[in-house]
């Protein structure tokens, strides 16, 4: 490979979606079906067939908004409390509101949801107010049915290729997407009317405890690069130190996982055995409660599933051993950890950035609507949150139909030639050099720093030192070594992921308050200070290429929330029986 | 500074008398979303080239011959 002979592909496309995983396969899908004679194309870097979270299925919606359950309204509270009110309310609503047509869309598709004995669906409570949790327990052929989908709606899928930069043209709109072949470094240049960006979590930020750079929560493939692409074009970043951070199990750092054992009796338990958590559901409060048990003497922390019936118990392994994450059995084999007789040993994860499951990322309106015209974002990048796999495909439809209604409009974009000479550039330099430093090597520095000093309880003068060591690694991006195209792959993920860092760590510099529990959790600055921080914080490009954050006041609630309701996610520790000793 | 190659253990292995990929198939080096299998120029069988596995199984759940085991990645066990 040498960096003198670059071969570039040229497309043009109407709609151009990048990510095809979870939000952008149902972007795709929509754009056609709101404009059957849109020319659509799907970019992955992986394989649309097995790519992303949902890769192997899914064990359940844990946000469905279903009739006779619960409703728009209780949804939208709920979600605004558990986020300690930093919520836009209009987007929340929007996806709530489309909740029950996007399941019975998938029904349609074939995907399984759990059904009651009278057919209805089976919704189970695990939210700490209402009731939104729809088992799949046969879900595991999601992937097939969306691609089949794709292939019948003639979506142009372009697998294998990384996108590397977004493309504007001179007014600031999109224009499209510049990207390499991750076998062959073929580059290609997709010109596009409309985009919208779903390139997944920013799931390789923080390090596993285990070491292992690919033992993340995320789908390793998604280590930031949307989220690094959005920051480039212009587009703001919402909230991003509202960090994402899990209770899994401990190694193997997979979901424990509470949605699918609560109802069935299983819970969060400390070494004793005793409940800790009022409720299970995933909140930066849970989470700081979490953290406060596994530190204290009646830690660590553990999923408690032994006192269950054996019935109940196979049930649970039946589900948990084949579905989301199949090698899950073979952890606890290797272990001799039999959920009959032992506990399941728990740990945090490592940060992310993941509106899934907390609520920074790409901002946008109910529209999917960046900052940036003509660029959609949707999924685990874009800010709406605790959004998880059905608002993935409920803000992907409405990314996609409005990339459709937005390219219907517009011509193309004119395109900046010596932006893509440059950055062809800048992606092939790793192949250009014999000596330097390896990616892996440069990916575990960047990652063990950002546990070193990011990972909460959050203090300003790590933050700092984070920031000082980061910028000495930007220098040694100038020596990464490629030796394939493999190899550049993950050269320019450790691009994307240093980016990242530092967004981590000046968002949390910015934001001088405590809020999200765990989350944003800085010791000296450890009161929550509504006076001065109940609004958002932007993070954008300023014209010198540096980062830069300012704050943007939170749209008019459409439901107000009482004090009191605002205060139910802060009591989620059990009192006061398993007080931490 | 200069490079070396080093030894690592992956999680992945192939069953050589299984493995097809010599008839034309390709399916597990299709569908891992880390890209890291790859056929063996040389006696035509899968095989993992780069430890970055996220044990996520549809190397082996795909495989039409029953030819691929994922393991837990030492560094997990
Ligand atoms: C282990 C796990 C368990 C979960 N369990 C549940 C659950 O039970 N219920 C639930 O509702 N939600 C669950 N979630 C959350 C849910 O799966 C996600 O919120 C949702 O799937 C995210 O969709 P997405 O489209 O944003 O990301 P993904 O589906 O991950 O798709 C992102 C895609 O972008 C691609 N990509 C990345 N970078 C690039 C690039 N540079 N160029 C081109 N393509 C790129 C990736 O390959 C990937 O295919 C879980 C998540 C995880 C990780
Ligand atoms: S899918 Fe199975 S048979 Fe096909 S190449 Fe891979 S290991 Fe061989
Ligand atoms: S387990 Fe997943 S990441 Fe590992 S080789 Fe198989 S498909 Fe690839």
């Amino acid at each position: 490979m040498s960096g003198s002979t670059a071969v570039t592909h040229v497309v043009e496309t109407d709609v151009l979606v990048i990510g095809g995983g979870t939000a952008g396969p149902m972007a795709a899908i929509k754009a056609k079906e709101r404009q059957p004679d849109l020319r659509v194309v799907l970019m992955e870097k992986a394989n649309v067939k097995r790519s992303g979270a949902i890769s192997m299925g899914m064990d359940g919606l844990n946000n469905a908004v279903i009739p006779g359950h619960s409703t728009p309204e209780q949804y939208v509270r709920e979600i605004t409390i558990a986020n300690d009110g930093i919520v836009d309310q209009g987007p929340v609503m929007a996806y709530a509101n489309r909740s029950f047509e996007m399941i019975q869309y998938l029904d349609g598709l074939g995907v399984k949801f759990a059904r009651g004995p009278t057919g209805d669906y089976d919704v189970r409570k695990v939210h700490h107010m209402g009731t939104y949790v729809l088992p799949m327990p046969e879900g595991h052929n999601v992937k097939k049915l969306l691609y089949r989908t794709l292939r019948r709606l003639r979506v142009n899928i372009i697998n294998r290729y990384m996108a590397t930069r977004l493309l504007t043209a001179q007014e600031g709109r999109i224009a499209g997407v510049i990207g390499i072949n991750t076998r062959t470094s073929e580059f290609v240049v997709i010109r596009a009317k409309a985009v919208v960006l779903a390139c997944g979590a920013a799931g390789r930020l923080g390090l596993p405890a285990s070491g292992y750079l690919f033992g993340t929560y995320e789908n390793p493939t998604n280590c930031g690069d949307g989220h690094a692409m959005a920051f480039h074009a212009g587009a703001a970043l919402a909230n991003l130190e509202c960090f994402q951070i899990n209770p899994l199990i401990k190694d193997y750092n997979g979901p424990a996982c509470a949605y699918v054992t609560g109802p069935l009796g299983g819970y969060t338990a400390n070494a004793r055995g005793s409940r800790f958590l009022e409720c299970d559901y995933w909140s930066g409060q849970m989470m700081l409660e979490f953290h406060r048990e596994l530190e204290s003497g009646a830690g660590p922390v553990f999923l408690k599933l032994d006192h269950l019936a054996e019935e109940t118990i196979s049930t649970v392994e039946t589900i948990l051993h084949t579905n989301e994450r199949p090698s899950r059995g073979r952890f606890h084999t290797g272990r001799g950890t039999n959920y009959r007789t032992h506990m399941v040993e728990m740990h945090v994860s490592e940060i992310g950035f993941c509106s899934g499951h907390s609520a920074s990322g790409v901002f946008v309106d109910e529209h999917a609507r960046t900052t940036v015209p003509g660029l959609h974002a949707a999924g685990d990048l874009a800010n709406v949150p605790h959004n998880y796999m059905l608002g993935a495909f409920v803000n992907g439809a409405f990314g996609g139909e409005s990339a459709a209604d937005f390219s219907a409009d517009v011509g193309f974009g004119v395109l900046d030639r010596d932006f893509i000479r440059h950055e062809q550039e800048r992606v092939l330099a790793a192949t250009t050099r014999t000596d330097g430093v390896s990616p892996r090597e440069v990916e575990y520095k960047i990652r063990r720093l950002v546990n070193d000093y990011l990972q909460p309880p959050k203090v300003t003068r790590k933050m700092e030192l984070a920031l000082d060591r980061l910028s000495e690694i930007r220098d040694d991006l100038e020596h990464l070594v490629a030796g394939d195209s493999h190899e550049l792959m993950r050269a320019l993920e450790v691009h994307s992921i240093l980016d990242c860092a530092e967004m981590a760590a000046r968002a949390s510099l910015f934001r001088t308050e405590s809020r999200w529990g765990l989350y944003h959790h800085r010791v000296d600055h450890p009161e929550t200070d509504n006076d001065a921080w109940f609004c958002h914080s932007l993070m954008e490009k300023a014209s010198d290429g540096s980062m830069v954050s300012r704050k943007q006041p939170i749209a008019p609630y459409l439901f107000a929330v009482a004090d009191a309701e605002r205060q139910s996610f802060r009591n989620v520790r059990v009192r006061p029986a398993a007080q931490g000793d | 500074m200069p490079l070396v190659q080093q030894t690592t253990s992956v999680p992945v292995s192939v069953d050589k008398d299984k493995c097809i990929a010599a008839k034309g198939c390709t399916v597990c080096v299709d569908v891992c979303p880390l890209d890291v299998l790859a056929i063996n120029g040389v006696d035509g069988v899968a095989y993992m080239r780069y430890d970055e596995c996220w044990y996520c199984m549809p190397c082996e759940t795909d495989c039409p011959t029953g030819a691929v085991t994922v393991s837990i990645p030492y560094l997990l066990r």
